[in-house]
């Protein structure tokens, strides 16, 4: 029917096409998880414009991404325990496994050669070769008492000097995977850390893990420079003397949350945001807020605190000063704002209205709206610039 | 913030049940409610159970998942959570009758095949 000279035209128009594509770092790019459709989304910041869509990345309901140290690969965990390693300058999947039956997310080594992946089922974290995908090791989690499973995996975070560390939700342990030496990581295991730890976050030093614990008032803190010293229970019965809230989304953890010589996270049960020191780790204050928060993140400059809420107040986010701990703003954005995501400098906040269908862009020092950008289901927004921090 | 919630949702129901029904239709939500019921389902439960029930933080909700469990059990599951687990009671944003339209609807299977 179409005669191969016009063929030939056509594709020769697109080769030139793609010969003809600026050369472009990927410094300004990052991806937005379109969580119902198993697509992704890469956008760009310096313009705030979408450059493609990826399709084909399985069931992301609960989607996270680490970025290659050279921000040209993106490895998205998804919830059917695909690995997908994307190629942002090529907009296209480079490679793909389906690693475990169910994931939580995972992490990239310090020197950007090792994925490790958290699995609930098998429940256990597996470690892959960052360039071909190939397994590394397989390290099964604490099976239960009655032998039906193996732990949960919550919270794997990279650690300085090629470790990993994570929790485990079911056997409330914290184990650090060391792979200075090699391939053969040496474990150390950190029992009774206590009751279902859920998330944790790293210091932006690389030098405290705390493990958020769902199961009690409290956080558990251990000192990577001083592994001996194990586990510190750190605002211990926070909650004390009140009625736990019910929780219809479980809270996330992040590097970002540490904000100069405060560190803010979400309460459980209890519809504040609590403050600790940062060098005492003792609690100084608990700021009440609109719902049940999920991120509570730090703006760059420390000097503003976002945050976004679990169902039934995830149409709001609010805004902390963080010096005067006063919520200086409430933002209304639409529907189900699930993820919050600043550039590296702080000059945007990138967020997602899941039922809105949009991501939205704003400028959080005039706390003005800068743009829409639609999307289909938006959950998790990631910016390359990660790809530079330590247990992002 | 959490007791003002509480008195809106109330005022809704009180409209609700100044409307108009036959008693055929009492225990089933109006197809808008339907559809808002289902986009929970899939979003809001699914954060835990994943968009396609298959399990997460909870367990599986899928046909098989749940085969032989009564349901009446899985009603009070959603009605009052599981204490000691990351399961909520429902009750606080959902009614009966939302909930066991809620459970009929795993029951029968989903996401559909």
């Amino acid at each position: 029917m179409i005669r191969p000279s016009l063929l030939l035209a056509i594709a020769s128009l697109l080769l030139g096409a793609c010969a003809e594509q600026p050369l472009r770092g990927t410094g300004d790019l990052g991806v937005v998880v379109e969580r119902a459709s198993g697509s992704l989304q890469i956008v760009e910041t310096s313009g705030q414009t979408r450059l493609a869509r990826i399709e084909g990345l399985g069931d992301l309901s609960h989607a996270s991404v680490v970025f290659s140290r050279d921000e040209r690969f993106a490895y998205v965990f998804g919830r059917d325990g695909g690995l997908t390693k994307v190629d942002l300058l090529r907009q296209r999947i480079d490679k793909r496994i389906i690693q475990g039956g169910n994931s939580i997310g995972g992490a990239i080594s310090q020197d950007g050669k090792l994925i490790a992946v958290g699995n609930y089922e098998p429940g256990g974290v597996k470690v892959f070769d960052a360039d071909t995908l190939e397994l590394v090791a397989d390290i099964p989690a604490t099976p239960l008492a009655d032998g039906s499973r193996n732990s949960r995996v919550v919270g794997v975070i990279d650690a300085p000097g090629r470790r990993f560390i994570y929790s485990l939700f079911d056997t409330h342990e914290t184990w650090l995977l060391d792979f200075s030496q090699g391939n053969t990581p040496q474990i150390t295991r950190f029992e009774n850390v206590g009751k279902q730890p859920y998330d944790a976050l790293l210091t932006p030093d690389g030098r405290y893990y705390i493990a958020g614990l769902f199961g009690e008032d409290g956080m558990a803190k251990i000192d990577l420079w001083h592994t001996a010293r194990g586990v510190e229970r750190i605002i211990d019965g926070y909650g004390r003397g009140e009625a736990a809230l019910p929780v219809y989304k479980m809270p996330h953890l992040e590097g970002w949350t540490v904000a100069g010589n405060q560190t803010f996270v979400p309460a459980i049960g209890h519809h504040q945001v609590l403050v600790m020191d940062s060098q005492t780790w003792k609690q100084t204050d608990a700021i009440d807020v609109a719902g049940q928060p999920v991120f509570v993140m730090a703006r760059p400059d420390a000097r503003q605190i976002w945050v976004n809420f679990a169902h039934p107040d995830n149409g709001k986010v609010q805004v902390i000063d963080s010096e005067t701990h006063e919520i200086i703003a409430q933002l209304e954005p639409g529907p189900a704002v699930l993820h919050m995501e600043f550039t590296a400098r702080g000059d945007q906040l990138w967020l997602s209205v899941r039922d809105g269908n949009e991501v939205q862009v704003w400028d959080p020092y005039t706390l003005k709206l800068l743009k829409r950008l639609p999307a289909d289901s938006p959950s998790g927004i990631f910016f390359s610039s990660r790809a530079h921090e330590t247990g992002l | 913030m959490f007791q003002s919630r509480h008195a809106v949702f109330g005022l809704g129901l009180s409209l609700v049940s100044l409307l108009p029904y036959s008693t055929a239709l009492a225990d089933t939500p109006t197809a808008a409610r339907q559809a808002q019921l289902e986009h929970l389902l899939v979003q809001d439960c699914g954060s835990c159970h994943g968009l396609r029930m298959t399990g997460g933080l909870g367990p599986a909700l899928t046909l098989d998942a749940i085969a032989g469990k009564p349901r009446e059990s899985l009603i009070a599951t959603v009605t009052h959570g599981r204490p000691g687990t990351a399961m909520p009671g429902w009750n606080a944003l959902l009614n009966e009758q939302d909930i066991a339209w809620l459970v009929d609807l795993l029951l029968e299977g989903y996401p559909t095949p």
